[in-house]
């Protein structure tokens, strides 16, 4: 016996297949998938209740009007100036790019038109709508976070004000009414851009131009394009304060709120647009 | 339960008051972390109860559960005689009417003045308060806490205990017949320490208010307790007067009390 024990621990052990270890990889790695998943349809899910308790506030007979015209005003004036320079340089940029190839076909008297065209019904709209899931939808998932956060929107409840009125309802409806203008701002300077870039090579007046780009444009170019803004708005508020809402604990989920509002506020307005370039599309 | 721990079992069935809150058996949890585990207290009609327990025991998840900003997993929650959990939100909101719940982060609103902190649940829920009328309530209630001259300054520019002081006299700014104040002397210097402690008595005399108070601070304690409760592990480990409490053998509550007893 003595002896035969130190021989048996000597033999090497035959390194047998680790089923019982890949099993539990394979089984860990498909619970974190539908762990992913999960996740995916408690917030899609999230977002229809979230929708659901703004669309019931937004008819509850309490309308906070002071905070509705506090949001609008923060709404139009936090983006006016970034709005201002980006509407006239997409005007400029699209007419001094697009002459030259214009100039080809000897179609330079076209180019009001085109330029108005593109800028009501895609540039304006777009650009827009991206810049404000920037500032508005960043801006309002960071607020709310930090409210969350901070236990305020918890003492707004427990005073018996529903949050959802107060605070939602009046930054998703500012968002909603103010965004469209901002649009149609955006629109204008960028026409006026235009115009200015129109005039760098020969020179066109401000009337004969204007009457150029507008006898291109018809209603039907407009129309849904100012349609589809509404949309935008509608969105961008959803997404940033659905984010803010739903904050985590901690000053950490407060930058999260702010990232995942613009980045899924950004998705949602170039989604809305697909969609409604697809509709237009088939009513014309 | 140790209902050997009880100093005085007498005290938890006080025939002649009537109970105002009522927890049985409550469970709450986050994940694996067991938080409460049936804790059973009752609050009764104008007394002061103070809650105390380790940083983490749960003290504030218990007064948040019984305002029904977290839900508890199972246990029941009684609220002069409702259950808190059947409430529709109608009910709930007038129940809320009749708590006033100090935050222990504050949670002052950071876009208002402290005036218009303090105006936003008074002219919610009074509404037939005339201008003139809120305004002296308000005026009145910061009176109270001493910071009538930061009437119309932002939160941001107050102190830690000055936005802690602002903060308690929202929350008595409506008059509640029942107060959940989570450590209202947390941050203060003695002296206002005590105002504010006299100010808890007096809120109570006045307004004949029930009161749960969450502390660490045992003069606090000291001077208002009508009644104390140790939590432990989510549940209630010890009750008794602070008498009891400053006289007893048990290990726990004698360090709780030692380390800050005054020679
Ligand atoms: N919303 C929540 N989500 C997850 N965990 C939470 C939540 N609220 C509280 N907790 C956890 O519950 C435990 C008890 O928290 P609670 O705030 O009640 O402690 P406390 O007794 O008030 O402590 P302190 O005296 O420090 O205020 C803590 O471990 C905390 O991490
Ligand atoms: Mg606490």
């Amino acid at each position: 016996m003595k002896v035969i024990r130190p021989l048996l621990t000597k033999i090497p052990k035959i390194p047998r297949p680790d089923v019982k270890n890949r099993a539990i990889k394979i089984s860990e790695n498909a619970i974190k998938k539908t762990q992913t998943a999960n996740r995916f349809f408690l917030e899609v899910g999230e977002f229809g209740l979230f929708l659901w308790l703004t669309i019931k506030a937004l008819f509850s007979r309490h309308f906070e009007f002071k905070e509705f015209l506090r949001q609008c005003f923060l709404v139009g004036n936090k983006t006016l100036p970034l709005i201002s320079l980006t509407g006239v340089v997409i005007g400029l940029v699209l007419t001094i790019q697009s002459r030259p190839i214009l100039a080809e076909f000897g179609a330079v008297s076209l180019l009001p038109g085109m330029v108005a065209v593109s800028i009501i019904r895609e540039m304006g709209p777009v650009v827009t709508g991206l810049i404000c899931c920037g500032k508005i939808g960043s801006g309002m998932g960071a607020e709310l976070g930090s409210m969350k956060v901070s236990e305020q929107i918890d003492a707004m409840e427990v005073s018996s004000t529903n949050p959802m009125r107060f605070l939602v309802v009046p930054r998703v409806l500012a968002a909603t009414f103010m965004i469209p203008i901002l649009v149609l701002y955006a629109d204008a300077l960028g026409i006026l851009g235009s115009w200015a870039g129109a005039n760098l090579k020969g020179d066109v007046t401000f009337i004969l131009f204007f009457t150029q780009a507008f006898n291109s444009i018809s209603f039907s170019d407009f129309i849904p394009a100012v349609i589809k803004t509404f949309f935008f708005g509608a969105a961008i508020g959803l997404v940033g304060c659905f984010k803010g809402y739903t904050a985590g604990r901690g000053t950490a989920s407060v930058g999260k709120a702010a990232n995942q509002s613009v980045v899924l506020a950004s998705v949602f307005v170039i989604i809305i647009d697909l969609i409604a370039v697809q509709i237009t599309d088939v009513l014309q | 339960m140790k209902t050997d721990n009880r100093i005085s079992p007498e005290h938890a069935s006080r025939p002649a008051a009537s109970t105002v809150i009522e927890i049985n058996e409550l469970c709450k949890s986050f994940g694996k972390l067991q938080v409460l585990r049936n804790l059973s207290l009752q609050l009764f009609e104008n007394e002061n109860l103070i809650l105390l327990g380790k940083s983490g025991s749960g003290k504030s998840v218990l007064i948040k559960c019984i305002v029904r900003l977290l839900i508890p997993d199972s246990g029941s929650i009684t609220f002069l005689g409702k259950n808190v959990m059947d409430l529709n939100s109608e009910e709930l909101a007038e129940m809320r009417v009749k708590i006033g719940f100090l935050f222990q982060s504050g949670a002052l609103y950071d876009s208002m003045t402290i005036r218009e902190n303090l105006e936003f649940p008074l002219v919610r829920i009074k509404k037939h308060l005339t201008r003139q009328e809120v305004n002296e309530k308000v005026e009145e209630s910061l009176e109270n806490v001493g910071l009538l001259d930061s009437i119309n300054k932002m939160p941001s520019q107050l102190s830690g205990g000055m936005r802690k002081r602002a903060s308690l006299a929202r929350t008595i700014v409506v008059d509640p017949m029942v107060m959940l104040y989570d450590e209202p002397t947390t941050g203060l210097d003695p002296v206002t320490s005590n105002e504010i402690s006299e100010l808890i008595n007096r809120v109570q005399h006045k307004y004949k208010t029930s009161s749960i108070i969450i502390t660490h601070d045992i003069e606090c304690a000291r001077a208002t307790a009508d009644r104390l409760i140790m939590l432990k592990e989510g549940q209630a480990y010890m009750e008794g007067s602070i008498e009891e409490f400053e006289q007893t053998s048990d290990e726990l509550v004698e360090s709780y009390f030692k380390s800050q007893n005054k020679p």
